[in-house]
């Protein structure tokens, strides 16, 4: 199970603008945005619904309030 | 007998020991609770003080909030218990669902750390009622993940019910809504802030006293209840 995690669109990532800022720096253009989220790999058993991974994601590895989320299986 | 007020402890908190000499400063016993106790051992207010509780692992807060002393303590909060959260003990709350929003990484990316200007802006929690609407404390700010944000939805909500018990004064230090440094519960006696009262409460050994109402406050409240 692989979960990605990333700060909502709304919500300023000030750690994404330093990367974007830092590629400027290093004369790699064509970069425009960076927003830095989290990965996770999850071994999981083959029971487990979707809902169940859902659950997963939403109650611990990722905050609804700032961030959004993605779940799929691996 | 004088109120009892619980001082929580998980690994990695740093101020507990300062929380529970401004519990006591304020003329009420300081009850130590473990992250892994299941009752709150009869206190009648709990402070979640600051620090960096399981190292900040995965968020702020975040596993924190699922420690077995914290399921008490958002039972107790149901029930009108006045709780307080510093810091760390702020970001645990909004996890927990207590408080609403989130804190984020400060938008200048620095950790801040020095003494700040508070305005209190709600005199009717029960964590503030001995100030006045408008006064200013000067207490230690000290935080990387300060940044107070909350939904637009959620910030009307907030504004219109006045909950919003802290802005800073002056000069936004971390990007914070709204200047926002702490709020409260519908029933205002859930409040949290990122700024330090627990460090204010004596200017032998901080900026200032000005913290130390925050604490003089809940005994008003909790001597009322007794009455």
């Amino acid at each position: 199970m692989v979960v990605d995690v990333t700060p909502k669109p709304e919500i300023l990532d000030p750690q994404g603008q330093a990367i974007a800022k830092a590629l400027t720096r290093l004369g790699i253009g064509g970069v425009h945005d960076v927003r830095q989220g989290k990965h996770f790999e999850l071994e999981v058993d083959d029971g487990l619904t979707d809902d169940e991974l859902d659950k997963i994601a939403e109650l611990l590895l990722a905050n609804p309030v700032i961030e959004d989320w993605t779940v799929r299986r691996s | 007998m004088s109120p009892s007020i619980g001082v929580v402890t998980f690994p990695g908190t740093l101020d507990d020991i300062d929380a529970a000499r401004a519990v006591r400063r304020a003329g009420a016993e300081a009850v130590s609770l473990w992250h892994a106790d299941i009752e709150l051992r009869g206190v009648d207010a709990v402070v979640i003080p600051g620090g960096f509780s399981y190292g900040d692992y995965l968020r702020c807060g975040a596993i924190a909030r699922f420690a077995p002393v914290m399921a008490e303590v958002v039972r107790a909060a149901g029930r009108g218990m006045p709780v307080l959260g510093i810091c760390n003990g702020f970001q645990i709350l909004c996890e927990a669902g207590l408080l609403p929003g989130a804190l984020v990484r400060n938008s200048g990316l620095h950790f801040v750390c020095r003494d700040q200007a508070l305005r209190v802006e709600n005199a009717d929690t029960a964590w503030t009622g001995r100030y006045r609407p408008g006064q200013e404390l000067l207490v230690p700010l000290k935080s990387g993940e300060g940044r107070y944000v909350v939904p637009k939805a959620a910030l009307a909500e907030l504004t219109g019910e006045r909950r919003i018990v802290f802005r800073y004064a002056g000069r936004n230090p971390n990007g914070a809504i709204d200047d926002i440094a702490g709020v409260c519960s519908p029933d205002r006696r859930v409040v949290g802030l990122m700024p330090h009262p627990e460090h204010a409460i004596d200017p032998l050994t901080g900026p200032s006293a000005d913290g130390l109402d925050l604490f003089r406050s809940v005994l008003d409240i909790l001597a009322g209840a007794s009455r």
